[in-house]
């Protein structure tokens, strides 16, 4: 969270036209305490408490954006986005593609899911993939502070609309975050840890989740490649495909519902750019049901290491008998 | 209405070509669709001219404006080019967004014309955006947004009506009430008055006579002035009637009578308008015949210009995806 609320501060100090703007992002500091700070160091017009009217907030940060601001929008949960849905998808996406590349909107929308928190079906879903079939909005899906902070000033400073989802659960997490200005490239990928054996391509919560896999597997005998896209669009398919070509398996990790997910597309790419070199290819992601309340369903409905050592093994043993 | 009677020459003669431009051009929309030469969809304001020339004529070139799907007057009056208008409409390269867009989606910054939306409703909350830039920037300008009835039923609405009062925006909302969403009457689909609905936001509400360019022209200048001094929005529901059906293809009478379209027809804004010019001696009948001539010629050059020009090219499909 500190890594978050480094960027915008640092952003927003380096370019006057980059402003905050969500629903009790001011004093309140934001639901999850992403701008804390902020209002007190650039005031309440750089740092704008909106009234809950999610549409209108990514209208009115498209409206500012076409005039030169670099608006920063957060929307409490994603489950919210399908309020601003209109905006989002049918102007934001396309403002520059349906004028012929004149209208520039640098909006980032900042969000989070907070599946693993117990926030029932309406609260907790993760679904970047929606975002990836409507092109014309950058998606990113930092796994660590470090590539949080990269990747969001990169976002603010850049040309184009960027949907930064954050996981909620991973908002307490610690990790090494580098020193002075430094910004992460849209498009590269991160190999969290070398393997040989399976690449395993996670997404977001699910990248500790395969490296926590990765030891279990490793005691025995088995080596996963854990890579994380860290933005689904751009994706960067040279690298998942240099390890594939290596490994020749493919497991995907996400907390996506299955159907249509971001495993669907990774997977669909690797075939078309690798076919010759694949031998397995497995999906490991929520089913397709809506995230239950209950502590125990919740659990059960999550996917995660075990989930990832369970698809491995199989995928190894498969490999033995064939 | 004692002080519009003052109102330049100039500005009133400017106003009438202005209503010239959008009638002329959108009577060629309706005519080159039906041939096949503009395909898709197109939605003529015929009929609804005197509501963009009345507001614009208040408007300075920095001032901006949002439109929407029905928004080609907006943009002519806002000075987009005929040639532009005309070359986006068949998809040509030398159309304002190069063909990639469309009668619906239109943009030209450089005449104030910031977007035209397709979806209902959708230029309000960007409207409040762009008025919030101005406030930021301490602009003196406001912006204008153009919507019909219709749009006053979307939450998008509510939410930018309310997002601009309680923030003070520099933001003119003016709907076209053209009485009719495609085929729904206003009478089946929208509660209360529409110029009312801005009071519960606290925000002032004027009823206005959409076919005398005069009356329009009244009431936006007190709204846009009220804007610039930083007092907020304002909502103007400007009566008016569209001769076509929604689109060009029809003149509506699935849903309402030939007898209802004259009668509005009568009450057309660019004769009446016409007739008092004359009467009061600020124009003669040739000046304003000249006037006409040379709209109906801008307009056919305009035609010739889009047709001899070239489609864009199929390679550059996907270059304005993102922006570098």
């Amino acid at each position: 969270m500190e890594s978050i609320r480094e960027a915008l501060a640092e952003e927003m100090r380096r370019d006057p036209k980059v402003f905050v703007i969500g629903e009790d992002v001011g004093q309140y500091g934001g639901t999850f305490k992403a701008t804390k700070g902020l209002v007190q160091e650039f005031g309440p017009e750089r740092v704008i408490d909106s009234p809950l009217s999610e549409n209108a907030i990514i209208g009115a940060a498209t409206g500012a954006a076409i005039m030169g601001y670099r608006p920063v929008a957060e929307i409490m949960y994603m489950d919210f986005l399908n309020e601003c849905s209109d905006q989002l998808i049918n102007h934001l996406s396309k403002l520059h593609f349906m004028t012929g590349g004149k209208l520039k909107v640098p909006v980032v929308i900042r969000t989070q899911y907070s599946l693993g928190r117990n926030t029932g079906a309406q609260h907790s879903q993760f679904f970047p993939a929606f975002l990836m079939n409507t092109p014309g909005i950058m998606v990113a899906v930092p796994s660590t502070p470090a590539d949080a902070k990269g990747l969001l000033k990169t976002a603010i400073r850049g040309s184009n609309p960027v949907l930064f989802v954050e996981s909620a659960v991973l908002y307490a997490s610690k990790g090494e975050v580098p020193e002075g200005e430094f910004l992460i490239h849209f498009g590269k990928a991160d190999v969290k840890l070398e393997g040989s054996d399976v690449t395993v391509v996670a997404v977001s919560r699910m990248v500790k989740e395969a490296i926590a896999a990765a030891n279990v597997l490793s005691s025995e005998g088995i080596s996963i490649e854990v890579i994380d896209p860290r933005t689904l669009i751009p994706l960067d398919m040279e690298t998942i495909v240099s390890s594939v070509k290596k490994t020749g398996r493919l497991v995907t990790a996400e907390d996506c519902v299955k159907t249509a997910g971001v495993g669907a597309e990774v997977i669909a790419r690797t075939m078309e750019l690798a076919m010759g070199h694949i031998e397995d290819v497995q999906r490991v992601a929520s089913p397709d049901v809506p995230a239950p309340f209950s502590p125990p369903l919740q659990d059960a409905y999550m996917p995660g290491k075990n989930a990832i050592v369970e698809t491995v093994k199989k995928m190894m043993r498969r490999s033995l008998t064939s | 209405m004692r002080e519009m009677n003052n109102l330049p020459r100039d500005v009133q003669l400017s106003m009438y070509e202005n209503m010239l431009k959008q009638r002329f051009l959108d009577e060629k929309v309706v005519e080159l669709y039906k041939k096949g030469l503009i395909q898709g969809i197109a939605h003529p304001c015929l009929g609804q001219e005197a509501v963009a020339a009345g507001v614009i004529a208040n408007l300075s070139r920095e001032d901006l404006v949002v439109s929407n799907h029905r928004g080609h007057g907006h943009s002519l009056a806002k000075g987009v080019s005929e040639r532009a208008m005309l070359s986006e409409l068949l998809g040509k390269e030398t159309g304002m967004c190069r063909g990639f867009g469309g009668s619906m989606h239109s943009s030209d910054m450089d005449c104030g014309v910031v977007f035209s939306t397709a979806i209902v409703g959708g230029g309000i909350p960007l409207a409040v955006g762009v008025a919030l830039a101005l406030k930021m920037d301490k602009k003196p300008n406001c912006v204008v947004c153009f919507f019909g009835d219709g749009a006053c039923n979307t939450g998008a609405f509510h939410e930018g009506l309310n997002m601009a009062a309680v923030w003070r925006l520099p933001v003119v909302f003016v709907c076209e009430n053209n009485q009719y969403a495609v085929s729904t009457p206003i009478t089946k689909s929208t509660a209360g008055h529409i110029y009312l609905r801005g009071e519960g936001y606290g925000i002032p509400g004027q009823l206005v006579n959409g076919m005398k360019v005069l009356d329009v022209y009244e009431a936006s200048s007190i709204a846009i002035a009220r804007a610039k001094r930083g007092e907020g929005p304002t909502l103007i529901e400007c009566e008016t009637y569209r001769y076509t059906g929604h689109g060009p293809y029809d003149i509506g009478l699935d849903y309402r009578t030939q007898e209802e379209i004259d009668r509005w027809k009568s009450r057309d804004p660019i004769p009446s308008f016409e007739q008092k010019l004359i009467s009061q001696n600020l124009a003669t009948t040739q000046e304003l015949q000249g006037i006409r001539d040379q709209v109906r010629r801008r307009v056919e050059e305009a035609v010739q210009f889009a047709q001899s020009s070239a489609y864009p090219p199929t390679k550059q499909l996907s270059d304005h995806v993102w922006a570098k």
